[in-house]
């Protein structure tokens, strides 16, 4: 479903841009990849006894898969409010140079920084790849519209898959809630693996899940943290090693 | 209705250990934006400690698996994320091949050997 023409009049108010932005999400293939990541969530929110306002509100007030996953797993295995907080803090310092990468893409002479706070607030990886693809589609003066009416509607695809997730663990089969709690590991898994093009990243993804179950043998309460930090660490390495030989 | 709420404590938590330490980044890159170099070498560190942590967290739902996925023997449930993995690559990289065919294999799996 290609965007109408750049002098079109279907760009001439902010709201239909909006909805040019809504309409956007049924063509993109990430929101498949998102449905079936945030269906995996509500049923391992459900499954690690989290209510399901508690679910739908960490998607609307996180809004990062991998924060949302650590915030569960950790928190639901036992873990300090600390401990999950510092690995969440860790998780999310990629969204920095997401948001300084994706702003000047809509910024206009006119923009106040508050313009972008949604817009801010609505960037994970998701969006911010969507963004460099369509936005060039998109005159200027409507992209804040635009990429708020795409993370609203990509934020209303989760949160349906939350909901669908959730009920179903409460009341499928234990297979098939098995298989939904799968769905987590497994999309995460690859969607990181098809990110990763860096030698660090690919050595951080091996080395972090084969590191993981190691410090798990100590059972210190902070095995998510230091094996992380652990594998991460030798990656680099690995990616200073290479660049200097 | 009280189900649907659940403990207000829980949200409390929420708010600490997900919300504000994750909107930090946002919030900072909608005040500094600009002059950050995406290539720097701390950022490569920063970026690869997190993926680690992600993958962790991956290894830590199938070794120490939450609520059903319990039921799933833990050989199966490696053996799933394997299978997927060489889907993934076999298809260049294709994230749909890899979930479906982890997903076939733990049902199989189930079915023969309950």
């Amino acid at each position: 479903m290609p965007l109408p023409p750049l002098d079109s009049p279907q760009w001439n108010s902010s709201f239909r841009a909006f909805l040019q932005g809504v309409k956007s999400v049924a063509a993109t293939i990430l929101a498949a990849v998102l449905f079936a990541t945030y269906l995996g969530i509500g049923a391992l929110a459900h499954d690690s006894h989290f209510s399901l306002l508690w679910t739908l509100l960490s998607t609307i007030l996180v809004w990062a898969g991998p924060a949302q996953i650590i915030v569960i797993t950790t928190l639901g295995s036992g873990a300090t409010v600390i401990q999950s907080a510092l690995a969440v803090t860790v998780s999310a310092v990629r969204l920095f140079p997401m948001v300084v990468s994706v702003l000047p893409l809509m910024r206009t002479p006119t923009t106040k920084r508050w313009h972008l706070i949604l817009v801010a607030h609505f960037t994970a990886v998701t969006l911010w790849v969507e963004c460099h693809r369509f936005l060039p589609q998109v005159p200027r003066d409507r992209r804040i519209a635009f990429v708020h009416g795409l993370g609203f509607g990509l934020l209303c695809v989760t949160l349906v898959a939350n909901t669908i997730g959730y009920l179903l663990a409460a009341n499928l089969s234990q297979t098939l809630d098995a298989a939904i709690l799968l769905l987590t590991p497994l999309a995460f898994l690859f969607s990181t693996a098809r990110n990763s093009r860096e030698l660090a990243d690919v050595a951080a993804l091996v080395l972090g899940v084969l590191l993981y179950p190691l410090f798990a043998l100590m059972n210190s309460g902070l095995d998510v943290l230091l094996s992380g930090v652990v594998a991460g660490t030798v990656a680099y390495g690995i990616h200073r090693a290479r660049a200097r030989a | 209705m009280s189900d649907f709420i659940g403990d207000w404590h829980a949200l409390l938590i929420l708010l600490v250990a997900g919300v504000i330490p994750n909107q930090i980044w946002r919030m900072l890159g909608l005040w500094l934006g600009g002059g950050i170099d995406e290539g720097s070498e701390l950022l490569i560190w920063v970026r690869a400690v997190a993926t680690a942590i992600l993958a962790g967290v991956i290894a830590q739902i199938l070794v120490q698996p939450p609520g059903a996925l319990a039921s799933v023997p833990p050989v199966l449930r490696y053996g799933a994320l394997a299978a997927g993995f060489v889907a993934f690559v076999l298809t260049r990289r294709s994230i749909f091949a890899g979930v479906v065919c982890g997903e076939i294999v733990m049902l199989a799996g189930k079915w023969w050997f309950p």
